[in-house]
Parts: C-alpha cells; sequence; structure tokens
C-alpha cells in the first residue's frame, strides 16, 4: 500500500483554535530537539575554533616532536588508516557474504531468524566488550600478541554487524525482478546474482562501508588492549607494530601528558582532525545515498 | 554446465557457513566470557561476587571483588542520562515524524544520524575541559567529574538512538489511523498525541531499551568525567565508577589468568548480559508493535 | 575462516623483530620522560623504532612478564608476587633505575598550608581529615584526587604513607597530569604526583614535607632532595627480561649517559645516584 506522508494541512475541518493550539504542542516538543541540534553544532563549532589554529599542513605530515609538545600527528592518521584498513579487509568480505545468504539465499525458518537475530544484537554489543574479546582471543589465545593485527581484527569484529546489516538492505532493496530475468535466460541463482544484482547494490553496500568507516575511527576502546600505543616514532612497519591512532591520542594528550598548556591545543586538532574524518566519511555516504535514490528510477 | 552448477552449489555453502559463523561470534563472545569468567568463581563466591559493595582488587589488604558499586555507577548514571533523553528523544521523534514532511525531515534526521556517530572520546574531551569547570562553577562544587558530567554526556550519545528508533516506530504506525481522526476532525495535534503515540509505544519503549543499552555501554566518554571512585553515590556531584570504566582502566595491569583477569571477564558477562537483554526484549517490542497493525 | 587467520598470525610472527623495534610500557609518571628519552635517542639511531605507553607501573610489570614488551617503565618496585608470576612465564626480571623521583604532595596555590608531617598525609588519604581547618589550614573541604590501582605511584604512596586503603571517596584520575589539573581547577584538593609533573604547573604548589614534623623539606629543593632528606624520594626503575640486549640495551645505555640524564633533569627528575649507577653498571657489564 502505498504511504503517503500526509499531516500537517491534510487535516480538514479542523476549528482554528483547536490547531492553533496542537500548534504549539508541536513546536513545545520541537524546543528540546532543537536544544539539542543547537548543542551539536555548537560542540562542533566549538572544536573547530579551539583547534583550527593548530591544523596545517605541517600538522597533518609531520610527527610529534620536542616531547610532542609540538609536531604534528602524522603517525595517529597513519595508524588509525592502517588499523581501520585491516578491519575492512576482514569484515567486508565475511560481511557482504553474509549479507548476500540473507537476502538471496536464506529461508524462512528458525535458523535464519537466529542468524538476524544474532547480527542485530552484536551490533549492540558495547565496544569494551570487543576489547575483551579481542584480548582473550586474538592478543592472548591465537599469540598475537599486541599488535596492528589484532587492534584490525577486534575492530573487524566490531563493525562486521553493521556491514552485514546494510549489505542485507542494499540487496533486499533490489526488485526481484532483476533476479528472474537472468534466472528465465538460464543463469544460475549465484550467476543471478553476480550479474543482476551485485553490481545494482553495489553502491548500497559501499554506503554501508562508509558509514562503518566512520564509527570505526573513532572507536578507542577496542584498541585499548589489543595494540595501541601513546608514542613510536616510526609508522608501523609490520603486522605486529604498535601504532599510534587519533582517538587514542586525543584520550592520552587529556590524561596523561605532562604540559597540558602546550598540549590542548594538539589535543583540540586531533579531535577536530578525527571530527572532520567522521564527517567526511558520514557525507560521502549521505551523498552516495542520495545518488543512488535518485538514480533507481526502480523505487517507487 | 555441471561446472556451473556445482560453483552455484558450493558458493550458496559458502555464504551459509559465512553467515552462520558471523552470528557464531556472538556465542564466541558469550563462551569466552562465560568460561573465562567463570573461573573467578574458584576463589571468589559468586554470592561474594554479585553483592559484595567494595570493588578493590589491589587492596593494602585482601581483595574484594564486588560488583555493587560498579553495577550502580553503570546503572545510575545511565538512568541519569534517560531521565533527560527519553522526553526529549521521544518529543523530538513525535515532532520529525508527525509534524515535518519532505525535506525538512531529511535534514533533521540526518543531523541526528551525524551525531549518532560521534566519536565518544571527542564527547569526552569536551566534558573533560568545558563541562567538568562549567559544573563546578555552575553549583559550586570542588570537581565537575562526577556522575552529573557522566550522565549528561550520556544522554547525548543515548539521544541520537532514542530519536531514531522512536521516530521509526511512529512511522511504522498505519496511515488509515491517522486518516480515521482526521475524518473525526481531530487537529494533528490531537491524532499525533492520542492515536499515533499510543498505537506506537511498544516501539518507542522499545527505543527507549536501546537508548538504555548504548548508554550501559559506553566507555570512553564516561572514563573521562565521572571522577572513578568505586564508592555508590549518595549526590548528583559524587564520583562514580561504571563497569565499563572498570575494564578499561584494570585490563592492562592485570596478568592473564589471575583473579583479577577473571573477575574483569566476570564484568564483561554482566555488561554483555544486560546489552545482550536489552537488545532482545527491544527487538520483541517492535516485532510486538508491528504485529499489533495486522488484524 | 580460522585457517586463514592462523595464516596470517604465522605471518606476524615471522614479521616480528623486523624493524629495529623497542617497546616500552608502564608507569605514567615516566610517561613523558621516557618519551622525551625516546625522541632524543631517535633523533641519534634513526633506524631503531622506541614505542612508548603508559598505563601505569602495574601495566608495565604485567606486559613484561607476558613477554610483551622489552622494558617495563616502573614508579615502584616489583613485588616478589610478581617476580614468582614473571619467573613461571619463563621471565626473569632485572631492574635498572634510570632516575630518582621526589614524589610530591600538591595542593592549590590557594592554600597557605606550610608543611605536613608524613602522618598527616596519611589521615587525609584515609579520610581522616575532612576539613583544611581541622590542620591548621582554611575552612574548607577537603578533596582527594590520586591514580588508579594500576599506577605505581599509587601503590607506593599507599604502602609509604596512607598505610591502609585509600578512603573510598578518592577520585581515581586516568594520569598524574589529571591530578594536576584536577587540584589547580579545586581550592580543597590535594594530589600526589611525580616531580616531573610539577615542572611547568601553574594554579598547584608542592607542600613541604616532614618525616619526623621537624625538618620539612619541599621536593623542588634540589639539594636537601639530593641530600637524601626529602622523605619521598624513591627510585624510578625499568625491567626488562634477563639483562637487556640489543636495541633495548643501546636506549638503556642511552638513558644513563650524561646526555639522557640531561634529559632527565630537565625533565624535573633527578640524575640516578651513584649507589644505583654501580648497580647498573653490573648488570649492563
Amino acid at each position: 500500500m502505498n504511504q503517503q506522508t500526509c499531516s500537517g494541512s491534510c487535516a480538514t475541518g479542523a476549528i482554528p483554535r483547536k490547531r492553533f493550539a496542537g500548534n504549539i504542542g508541536f513546536v513545545v516538543l520541537a524546543v528540546p530537539l532543537f536544544g539539542f541540534i543547537a548543542f551539536v553544532l555548537y560542540l562542533v563549532f566549538y572544536l573547530f575554533q579551539q583547534g583550527i589554529g593548530v591544523l596545517s599542513w605541517r600538522f597533518l605530515t609531520q610527527p610529534p616532536t620536542a616531547g610532542m609538545t609540538e609536531g604534528g600527528i602524522l603517525p595517529c592518521i597513519v595508524g588509525t588508516a592502517t588499523v581501520t584498513f585491516i578491519s575492512l579487509l576482514f569484515s567486508v568480505p565475511v560481511g557482504i557474504g553474509s549479507g548476500i545468504y540473507l537476502a538471496e539465499y536464506a529461508p524462512n525458518n528458525f535458523l535464519t531468524r537466529l542468524i538476524r537475530s544474532s547480527v542485530r544484537s552484536l551490533a549492540g554489543v558495547p565496544s569494551i566488550v570487543y576489547g575483551l574479546f579481542g584480548v582473550a582471543l586474538f592478543v592472548s589465545a591465537m599469540k598475537l600478541g599486541m599488535s596492528v593485527l589484532a587492534s584490525g581484527l577486534t575492530l573487524g569484529l566490531v563493525n562486521l554487524p553493521w556491514i552485514i546489516t546494510t549489505s542485507e538492505e542494499a540487496m533486499t532493496a533490489i526488485p526481484g525482478s532483476f533476479r528472474e530475468g537472468a534466472l528465465a535466460l538460464g543463469s544460475t541463482k549465484w550467476e543471478s546474482i553476480r550479474r543482476n544484482v551485485l553490481p545494482y547494490a553495489f553502491p548500497g553496500i559501499l554506503t554501508g562501508v562508509l558509514l562503518a568507516v566512520a564509527r570505526t575511527v573513532g572507536e578507542t576502546a577496542p584498541i585499548l588492549f589489543t595494540g595501541v600505543t601513546y608514542y613510536a616514532r616510526q609508522l608501523p612497519t609490520s603486522l605486529s607494530s604498535k601504532f599510534m591512532a587519533l582517538p587514542y591520542h586525543l584520550f592520552a594528550l587529556a590524561t596523561q601528558h605532562d604540559q597540558v598548556a602546550k598540549t590542548r591545543p594538539i589535543a583540540f586538532g586531533t579531535a577536530l582532525v578525527l571530527l572532520v574524518f567522521v564527517l567526511a566519511f558520514d557525507t560521502l555516504a549521505f551523498v552516495l545515498r542520495m545518488r543512488v535514490a535518485r538514480t533507481n528510477t526502480w523505487q517507487v | 554446465m555441471n561446472l556451473r552448477k556445482t560453483v552455484d552449489r558450493s558458493v550458496k555453502s559458502a555464504f551459509m557457513v559465512n553467515a552462520v559463523l558471523s552470528a557464531g561470534v556472538l556465542l564466541g563472545i558469550l563462551v569466552f566470557l562465560g568460561l573465562l569468567g567463570a573461573r573467578l568463581f574458584r576463589d571468589v563466591s559468586p554470592v561474594r561476587f554479585f553483592f559484595d559493595t567494595v570493588w578493590n582488587p589491589d587492596a593494602y589488604g585482601e581483595p574484594r571483588y564486588g560488583l555493587v558499586p560498579l553495577l550502580v555507577g553503570s546503572v545510575v548514571t545511565t538512568l541519569l542520562a534517560l531521565v533527560v533523553a527519553v522526553p526529549v528523544g521521544i518529543a523530538g521523534a513525535v515532532f520529525i515524524s508527525e509534524r515535518m514532511k519532505g525535506w525538512g525531515r531529511v535534514a533533521l534526521k540526518t543531523v541526528v544520524e551525524l551525531f549518532a556517530g560521534f566519536p565518544s572520546v571527542v564527547l569526552g574531551f569536551f566534558g573533560l575541559v568545558v563541562l567538568a569547570p562549567f559544573i563546578s562553577r555552575l553549583f559550586n562544587v570542588p570537581s565537575g567529574l562526577n556522575l552529573l558530567n557522566a550522565g549528561v554526556l550520556l544522554a547525548l550519545m543515548a539521544l541520537p538512538t532514542i530519536i531514531s528508533v522512536s521516530d521509526d516506530a511512529l512511522r511504522v504506525v498505519p496511515q488509515s489511523y491517522r486518516e480515521a481522526a482526521y475524518a473525526l476532525g481531530a487537529t494533528p495535534w490531537q491524532t499525533a498525541m492520542k492515536v499515533v503515540l499510543p498505537a506506537a509505544k511498544s516501539g518507542i519503549l522499545a527505543g527507549t531499551m536501546l537508548g538504555f543499552g548504548r548508554a550501559v555501554g559506553e566507555t570512553m566518554a564516561v572514563l573521562m568525567v565521572a571522577g572513578n571512585a568505586p564508592i555508590i553515590p549518595k549526590s548528583l556531584f559524587d564520583p562514580v565508577r561504571t563497569i565499563t570504566a572498570t575494564i578499561a582502566v584494570e585490563l592492562g595491569e592485570t596478568p592473564f589468568n589471575t583473579s583479577h583477569f577473571f573477575a574483569l571477564f566476570a564484568l564483561g558477562l554482566v555488561l554483555f548480559v544486560i546489552a545482550l537483554a536489552t537488545n532482545l526484549i527491544a527487538e520483541s517490542l517492535i516485532r510486538r508493535e508491528k504485529r499489533s497493525f495486522t488484524l | 575462516m580460522k585457517r586463514l587467520v592462523s595464516i596470517i598470525a604465522t605471518v606476524a610472527l615471522a614479521a616480528q623483530g623486523f624493524a629495529g623495534e623497542v617497546m616500552v610500557k608502564g608507569s605514567d609518571t615516566m610517561l613523558n620522560l621516557t618519551q622525551r628519552l625516546a625522541e632524543a635517542f631517535s633523533n641519534a639511531q634513526p633506524d631503531v623504532t622506541v614505542s612508548i605507553t603508559g598505563g601505569g607501573s602495574g601495566v608495565g610489570i604485567n606486559a613484561i612478564t607476558n613477554g610483551e614488551v622489552d622494558i617495563a617503565n616502573a614508579s615502584r618496585s616489583i613485588k616478589s608476587k610478581e617476580i614468582a608470576t614473571a619467573r613461571a612465564n619463563g621471565v626473569n626480571p632485572v631492574e635498572i633505575v634510570i632516575a630518582i623521583d621526589g614524589l610530591s604532595v600538591v595542593v592549590n596555590s590557594e592554600n597557605p598550608v606550610k608543611g605536613l608531617t608524613l602522618e598527616q598525609v596519611g589521615r587525609i588519604y584515609r579520610g581522616e581529615v575532612k576539613n583544611w581547618s581541622e590542620i591548621g589550614g582554611p575552612n574548607r573541604k577537603v578533596s582527594l584526587y590520586g591514580r588508579q590501582p594500576s599506577s605505581g605511584t599509587f601503590v607506593f604512596f599507599r604502602d609509604e604513607v596512607v598505610k591502609a586503603e585509600y578512603s573510598a571517596a578518592m577520585r581515581q584520575m586516568n594520569g598524574s597530569s589529571q591530578i594536576v589539573e584536577a587540584v589547580k581547577a579545586d581550592a580543597g584538593g590535594i594530589g600526589y604526583v611525580g616531580l616531573g609533573y610539577l615542572k611547568d604547573a601553574t594554579g598547584v604548589r608542592a607542600v613541604p614535607l616532614s618525616k619526623d614534623g621537624q625538618e620539612f623539606v619541599s621536593p623542588q629543593d634540589e639539594a636537601k632532595v639530593k641530600a637524601g632528606r626529602y622523605p619521598l624520594t624513591r627510585p624510578l626503575f625499568q625491567y626488562t627480561s634477563g639483562k637487556p640486549k640489543g636495541d633495548a640495551k643501546a636506549f638503556i645505555e642511552f638513558e644513563l649517559s650524561p646526555a639522557g640524564q640531561k634529559i632527565v633533569e630537565e625533565e624535573g627528575f633527578l640524575p640516578v645516584t651513584s649507589d644505583y649507577q654501580a648497580k647498573n653498571r653490573a648488570i649492563l657489564q
């Protein structure tokens, strides 16, 4: 059934006074919401204002010097990028695979419902619990030690449920006629998926990956005990290296560095860079989603 | 043709195994936490763990592993956050769902969702450098690192979840409900408050539960601003220590396979069970709401 | 999937020890000192990476026990229980002293208290003194700030001064610099931090301490501290698994060299005294 959104102007026959009172009601509801939004904007603006003074090409491409009171945050950016990349190497293939199964193959039975419920529950598991699991499994049991690999795998587990959910949604959005057309022409099920569904679902899947990246770069708890470090002069050179990371750098500068006055601007700069990364990936995802919505003529 | 068929069948099996293993991570986490956490009970009785009011693993005297101050810390900060976030969130969701349409609604929802991905360490940093001195000055208390600060930050983190899920719950209410109300002469406001909102109440409750789950599992922000004294708070301005902060602080310093190590996994298990329970309850509430619309 | 991960693990293990990498972990008190030493060392030897992490002395000792790091920073000495655990893991901890610290008790700069005995400080931190007026200060509530149990400073201070459990109301900060910031913002605040954290601190002052009530010594009085008259002097340790070798040994030797000890003094700490120097030399032979 066509769900038209219809409010406000659809109401007919309402006495003007009642409608006025109603409108006041909605305004009252909106005030806290807009208050919240205003606060968020203030927060972003404040971080921007405090951090922009430090931002420069040097800041982004130099390592910290002079006891981390000067220089830049290059190792943090590289570390965050590396560990996020490793996490995607694991979670994207596994996540898309699971999404394909759930969208295309899974019968409507108890096992499928269990899988879906498990995936949704995994999305709600606190990130520190993933950190615990990562220490027990990757650092200790699999003897990877504290390394960028262990952290990457732990983060991979963290963003796996998000990728599964968005991949499944992207594929379910493709109408059945796409598959049926291919099957009618004699392709196997997998061929019909590979040729007639995946390419069209790809933008939606990519949106999901971008959103997952946006949230992964800000995650601190999973990397705390699996590999991040306060200071390392060189960039990570092997899978077993320790690494610096943007969110941990912010935490460390705020709570452990001894020269607060000198490092406070750097901390703000780090927060701003982190925020910019998050917003950039979120925006990319949003733009992609809008483009997909516009070009998908099969969507009503 | 046979090759294609074989490929087709094996691909299906591969994907199925893939999906089962992914979901199996949940079981894996439960098993690891459960096995490691249970080993605590070889040295410490479960009764002492669950009911002791002191958490002091590195004590001068005998170590004590009491869950109570940490559980109270987690629950109280979360409830405080919800006291603010739930009314604001539901009100906002009603506004977005029932009053806004088109680009206005999209814009509002986008802003709300953007904030959902806000890194918690940045929020914690803000709480540390701006909110703490502000609280200290405004209420004339010695320190702004306390329950109140943590509660405010958690409210900010839970709001996007509550708004999002409540909005979904409201949108699922069939249009026919609204149309029937309009036909009887109701204004949009009356429709929203007396017809739509009550119809969506299960889903909205689900949103609250998911907000609870989000807040109770939050680590970095509370670690930076809650004051981290493992006591049962008696006022808004007392410091407090949550389960998440405890794990984050102590995991690094405990050698593998000691009582303290197992105790941290026991804490993790408690946290995991709470998060899992809230998620499952929320899911069933959402299902219940959707079912109530199919006669 | 498990097979794939174990392949990755093998590759990772093989890749270990590729670059000259020295991993240091532990004491928050020594964190910034070691970071600056690492920076200077890397300038001299660019092909060796020294990576530093904090977390507290307990974290460092734990890490060396697990074989995760090359050097553990600790602002307290390793406990016999920890030595036993390490040996059970095949690790034989060897102790080196790289600097001397005068653990300082800090109060807000508005607090006029002239000096405190260790016994008084102990009472304050046990929660027995709730208002500054009880010990000759202004009428203001006492706010306790301290570290977390993973901190060597926490343990050292408790064992030497508090001699019992800390008051449960003590706020456990995430690092010494957070203690300084907190006491700076709180007129009734009191905290304990290593000397290095006083270096550029504003808004707080270190309280002269006395063991017996007769002689009150400020931790910033270098001559008296060097003469051993400050009651809370403590060595700052580094532990390695067995005698230090290779890049780790080179780094430690740098720390103990004149250039390294100069950095120690610049950071506000005291250079290693001659008796520890002799012990270090014996180990590094």
